[in-house]
């Protein structure tokens, strides 16, 4: 971790700024520079094996979580707990809370409401794990969550432990206050908010659309796909039957039919890759998108409470000292949270750039391996028609 | 190359060879067949043309002409290419000559036609006879039909299919002066009506048999074939709209913007590759459609069998009915009822003189009853002789162009297969520059 050690960064409470904070605001846009050095990974998180309990009242998934770590801050070097949806949930609700300005990583949404009969569906398990697993590295990668003390417990408690460490959480009546105050500076709005933050919620916008577009077209595809394989599955058995009438087509009739067969599965292979794969990176953006947004409001409510404290301070006479205690607090929130979006929005960029990328790199590679089992599958039928060619010596293919 | 480096796969060199390459293939050997006719000329439906004109009724109407070419075989090969022999013809004239010769060659499996309207068709392929694609697919079918009929042994020296290749006017009036019109109407009369053939042969039942599942199963193909291809269709333009949206996403990225530019175009190429891929393998529904007609070709000569045997039973039945009167009237008794017998029985019994007259009009009915049964058995047994020489040469034909068919559906499968290869391996490599 690149991080200093002393520093307390839960900001549990909005408005409380923790005084063991040595250095200035400024000094801190040192310690946003996220340097991404591959060789200096000391964590690594896997989450797999999925299980079902059955209670009296529910139903519900573990996943197995195994971390694997040199962190002098962990007591051991490695660790395995259970845990469940909820818990990575809370997980990210924590890390929000303490972090407003920074960007989280999107969980898998609760339950996908589109094509899905059963939530305890074996590709439904497999997808979520997935993205539970991308969810846990991409907090592990990142330089100021990885730190968390939420982050840690979650990795290393166990599950008595962990129910008991939520319950320490802010209480409701705080967590109101924090709403109210959100609705409040939302409603006054902001008056001069900086051009790059403008810029920025532009790209939001654009990028949001492509991205939902994208998801868009993909299912599309998978659906028009899924069609084309019904109707293809039609087809070998209509060889199989005519073979039955003939008798010197009755082997190359067969041939095709199977050929067909075979295409028949590997579309259905294909399919279910586009299905497994690339749909759930595109829709964890599309979500990405709507986590900017809100990362980008938070921001500009920081920056209302200071505009509206500013003006306090202006217009208003009495308890000025207080006041001036408060708006330097809210200054230097605004800074903290203005520099903390600007690191984290130039990290969140190449690691979308890279997700993206893989992403698309490998559906097209999974295209290509497609196209070639089919390949193979009709050329081993013309080197068998070519074979009984010769022995026939019937057909010259020159 | 498609070298997945498993042992199971066998990559061949020549797997090039184009649909079109394999269609030759099957006219190639229709011209090896040597008959005398494509010895001497060469015969091509080169073009085709829209006409207006007026009709039977004095209306407007538009139809297409087809040109049909012949040249000297020799001139050809001499290097020379003189301006060949042409005349122009409707479809409807093309079934005409067809009409002649199934009833001229009733034993014949003949040749069919082209489809007169689009059928089997998926949604982007018109139904509409006047559609250029349409029109384009028929004269091919045209000049395949010329050219079975040139091919085949015996319909290739009918000189009323010479004279359709070489007479422009006055072809359809040599062809009504054949006469064959009435003998078309009364065959079509007699086969319209149902009748039961006692002694069926079986080989001639297992043929129609045939004919039948060859039609059924081929009619099924064609149509679960056409829904497939629909379905291709759409699979392949959605991925036109990853062209689209990589396009307008490009615009708002700085480092990712070229990969998804490149990338987007691939996308695109890759949606208007199904046009050509479906284009082509029109041209093997084209080549099922023909045999789904042939069967029906099979057929009736199955059941123009079957007519022939049923008037030889008729007129076998016939004469054994009159050889019994006879017997009956020589002996004077009644074995059959006839109604002429009660009522001699009821009205008294013939004059010895009338007996008399009868018997010899029966004798004479006899002997032309004979001739008949004669002259009938003879015709079935040409019928069966030829016909069956004839059906065996088309098994031959349509097992190895059935054959050749397959073999080109496969070297399409092979051509999209490797298209698609390298529209996804260049889409791969833009999109690693993203």
């Amino acid at each position: 971790s690149h991080f200093q050690k002393n520093v307390d960064t839960t900001l549990t409470d909005g408005s409380s700024f923790n005084a063991s904070m040595q250095t200035s605001p400024a000094s801190m846009i040192n310690q946003y520079k996220f340097e991404e050095d591959a060789d200096t990974k000391d964590i690594f998180v896997t989450v797999d094996n999925p299980e079902s309990h059955v209670t009296a009242i529910e139903t519900y998934i573990t996943y197995r979580v195994m971390t694997k770590t040199t962190r002098s801050e962990f007591d051991s070097s490695e660790f395995e707990v259970r845990r469940r949806y909820q818990d990575f949930l809370w997980l990210k609700g924590r890390l929000e809370e303490a972090h407003p300005t920074l960007i989280v990583h999107p969980l898998p949404e609760k339950f996908v409401v589109k094509g899905m009969v059963e939530r305890f569906n074996e590709d439904f398990i497999e997808t979520r794990r997935r993205a539970l697993h991308r969810f846990l590295n991409k907090i592990a990668e990142h330089p100021i969550f990885s730190s968390s003390e939420d982050f840690k417990i979650f990795l290393t408690a166990a599950s008595g432990e962990l129910t008991s460490h939520k319950k320490q959480g802010p209480g409701f009546l705080s967590r109101m206050g924090d709403t109210v105050k959100a609705v409040a500076a939302a409603v006054r709005g902001v008056r001069n908010r900086p051009q790059e933050f403008t810029e920025m919620q532009e790209y939001v916008e654009a990028f949001s659309q492509k991205i939902i577009s994208l998801d868009k077209v993909t299912q599309r595809i998978v659906r028009e796909q899924k069609e084309y394989l019904e109707e293809l599955k039609e087809c070998g058995p209509t060889y199989a039957l005519w073979s039955q009438s003939e008798e010197e087509l009755a082997e190359p009739l067969k041939n095709v039919a199977g050929c067909v067969d075979r295409c028949c599965k590997e579309t259905e292979e294909q399919v279910k890759n586009l299905s497994d794969h690339l749909i759930p990176v595109l829709h964890e953006y599309v979500l990405c998108a709507d986590t900017l947004k809100a990362v980008l409001r938070r921001r500009d409510n920081i920056q209302a409470d200071f505009e509206a404290k500013t003006e306090a301070l202006a217009t208003k006479k009495a308890n000025r000292d207080t006041m001036r205690d408060d708006l330097d607090k809210a200054e230097d929130r605004l800074e903290w949270a203005n520099n903390a979006l600007k690191s984290d929005w130039t990290r969140w960029q190449k690691v979308m750039r890279t997700d993206l990328r893989s992403a698309f790199v490998d559906t097209a590679e999974r295209n290509v391996s497609y196209y070639e089992k089919c390949l193979a599958v009709w050329e081993s039928f013309l080197h068998s028609q070519r074979t009984d060619a010769e022995g026939n010596g019937k057909v010259d293919f020159s | 190359m498609a070298d997945s480096g498993s042992e199971d796969i066998a990559v061949i060199g020549n797997t090039d060879l184009t649909p079109s390459e394999s269609e030759n293939n099957v006219k190639n050997a229709m011209v090896e067949k040597g008959t005398s006719l494509l010895k001497k000329m060469e015969i091509s439906v080169a073009e085709a043309e829209k006409r207006t004109g007026k009709n039977a009724v004095n209306m407007q109407e538009t139809y297409t002409v087809y040109l049909i070419e012949t040249r000297p075989v020799d001139a050809a090969s001499e290097g020379t290419n003189p301006v060949p022999d042409s005349l122009w013809r409707r479809y409807s004239e093309f079934e005409l000559l067809r009409n002649y010769l199934l009833v001229t060659y009733p034993f014949l499996v003949v040749p069919p036609l082209p489809e007169k309207r689009a059928e089997f068709v998926w949604h982007k392929l018109s139904a509409d006879n006047m559609d250029p694609d349409f029109v384009e697919r028929r004269r091919v079918g045209l000049e395949n039909f010329l050219l079975r009929v040139a091919s085949h042994p015996d319909l290739s020296s009918d000189k009323i299919f010479y004279s359709f290749l070489t007479e422009e006017n006055g072809w359809k009036e040599t062809v009504f002066e054949t006469g064959f019109q009435a003998k078309a109407d009364s065959r079509l009369k007699a086969l319209n009506a149902t009748f039961r053939v006692k002694n069926p042969d079986k080989r001639f039942a297992e043929m129609k048999h045939y004919g039948d599942e060859l039609q059924s199963v081929i009619s099924q193909l064609l149509r679960v074939r056409a829904r497939a291809a629909d379905r291709l269709y759409g699979v392949y333009k959605v991925h036109g709209n990853y062209g689209r949206v990589f396009s307008e996403w490009s615009a708002i990225e700085k480092e990712m913007g070229d990969g998804l530019q490149s990338a987007g175009h691939h996308m695109d190429a890759y949606a208007a590759s199904v046009d050509d891929i479906l284009e082509e393998e029109e041209h093997y529904a084209d080549q099922l459609k023909e045999y789904l007609f042939y069967a029906d070709a099979l057929r009736a000569v199955c059941r123009k069998h079957e007519l022939t045997q049923y008037e030889l039973e008729m007129a076998a039945q016939d004469l054994t009915s009159k050889k019994q009167q006879r017997e009956e009237l020589a002996t004077g008794t009644i074995r059959t009822f006839s109604l002429k017998g009660v009522t001699s029985k009821l009205f008294g019994q013939e004059t010895p003189e009338q007996r008399e007259a009868k018997l010899k009009m029966l004798e004479t009915q006899i002997e032309e009853g004979e001739e008949l049964v004669k002259e009938r058995n003879a015709e079935c047994e040409e019928f069966v002789k030829s016909a069956w020489v004839d059906i065996e040469r088309f098994k031959e034909q349509k097992d190895h162009d059935l054959r050749e068919a397959l073999i080109s559906y496969a070297i399409m499968q092979i051509s999209m297969c490797k298209k698609g290869i390298q529209v996804w391996n260049n889409a791969k490599e833009c999109f690693s520059k993203m």
